[in-house]
């Protein structure tokens, strides 16, 4: 199976794929451009064979001071008719910079876009409702970057209606 | 010896069948042992709760079995467990919503002081914005510790009349007024 993914990447792909260092892990890895996120995933789920039809997970590192590119995005896909055989594909992505939303193929997509939106700072282009998730709607940064602080900045602000009490008489 | 004389003596048995007792203390006596508690429940505080209520410790014994899922039903505000940022508006709406006269006790250490979550997203300590009357250490508090600190509420209860208790509220408020002025805004 981690054979044909390969040959599939490599003759149909090969313009997305970036070479990668091999990493030592059970699941097959492969690094893609981040403007191949869309096509590469929507030809991995729509080809008759592989099938990859089945977003197990999506979420995002952030590699501050180690690497560069900052951002990691992490793309964990399934195939239910070949024995549940997983892949990983990563794309790379600078500091402000968005990438596109697989929405158009996972629905599933939308809530970890916002949830990534909201604990990283990344904004996903033509998402249905780019919003935060988790997060009261005021709040300030982005905590899951390495450089927030974690006591925060002082987070009175999202409580300031409540920190002053009225009194009658 | 007129009833009035009588009358200016509370605690004093006539014979043995009636005893004086002025009104204050005789509905301070009975509402300490109907205290209905609101359990706010948001962590392993609240599995605690659920076992000083079961049979094994049965918090019934001191009159507070009842918990009461409506806050203008309840007595006392029970908050068990880790406060967020965001579920801070929500505890605070309920608490207006108890009716009085209403008592807040802080379960465990997330409540009391944030415990280990020194965090961006927690409260460190509902006496941010809640007079709080019973504070219960712990992480999370025994059952034992929890129908200890019941206890002291009824004591306080009992002996603290109407006046006291407004003071008491009064002061706790200009505390919480005091402590927050210098608000950090980002």
């Amino acid at each position: 199976m981690k054979e044909k993914v390969e040959n599939f990447l490599q003759s149909k792909l090969s313009q997305f794929v970036l070479k990668s260092e091999p990493i030592n892990s059970n699941i097959p890895t492969y690094s893609i451009k981040s403007e191949g996120v869309v096509p590469v995933i929507k030809a991995l789920k729509e080809d008759s064979e592989l099938k990859f039809d089945f977003l197990n997970d999506l979420t995002a590192i952030d590699w501050l001071g180690k690497r560069n590119p900052r951002f990691e995005l992490c793309y964990l896909l399934k195939s239910p008719s070949n024995k549940h055989f997983r892949i990983m594909l990563k794309a790379a992505i600078e500091d402000g910079e968005g990438i596109h939303s697989i929405t158009s193929l996972f629905k599933g997509a939308n809530w970890p876009e916002r949830e990534i939106f909201d604990l990283f700072g990344i904004e996903f282009i033509n998402h249905p409702y780019m919003d935060r998730i988790i997060l009261p709607d005021n709040f300030q940064g982005h905590p899951l970057r390495k450089d927030f602080p974690l006591e925060g900045f002082g987070q009175d602000y999202l409580i300031s209606d409540l920190l002053h009490i009225h009194q009658e008489e | 010896m007129g009833l009035t004389d009588i009358l200016r003596k509370p605690g004093e048995t006539l014979g043995d069948m009636a005893q004086v007792a002025n009104l204050d203390a005789m509905v301070n006596w009975g509402q300490s042992y109907s205290l209905w508690p609101y359990p706010f429940a948001t962590a392993c505080c609240g599995i605690e709760f659920m076992g000083t209520a079961c049979s094994d410790n049965d918090i019934a014994r001191f009159g507070a079995e009842r918990p009461s899922f409506s806050p203008r039903q309840a007595d006392m505000i029970l908050v068990l467990g880790t406060i967020t940022y965001k579920m801070a508006p929500v505890l605070r709406e309920i608490y207006d919503q108890l009716s009085e006269p209403k008592y807040v006790v802080s379960v465990g250490a997330c409540a009391s002081s944030g415990g280990m979550f020194d965090t961006y997203g927690v409260v460190q300590g509902i006496d941010r914005f809640l007079p709080v009357d019973i504070y219960i250490p712990g992480c999370p508090p025994r059952p034992e510790a929890i129908m200890d600190a019941l206890i002291r509420l009824q004591e306080k209860v009992k002996t603290q009349g109407l006046e006291a208790r407004r003071t008491e509220i009064k002061r706790k408020i200009e505390e919480i007024n005091e402590r927050n002025r210098p608000l950090i805004v980002r």
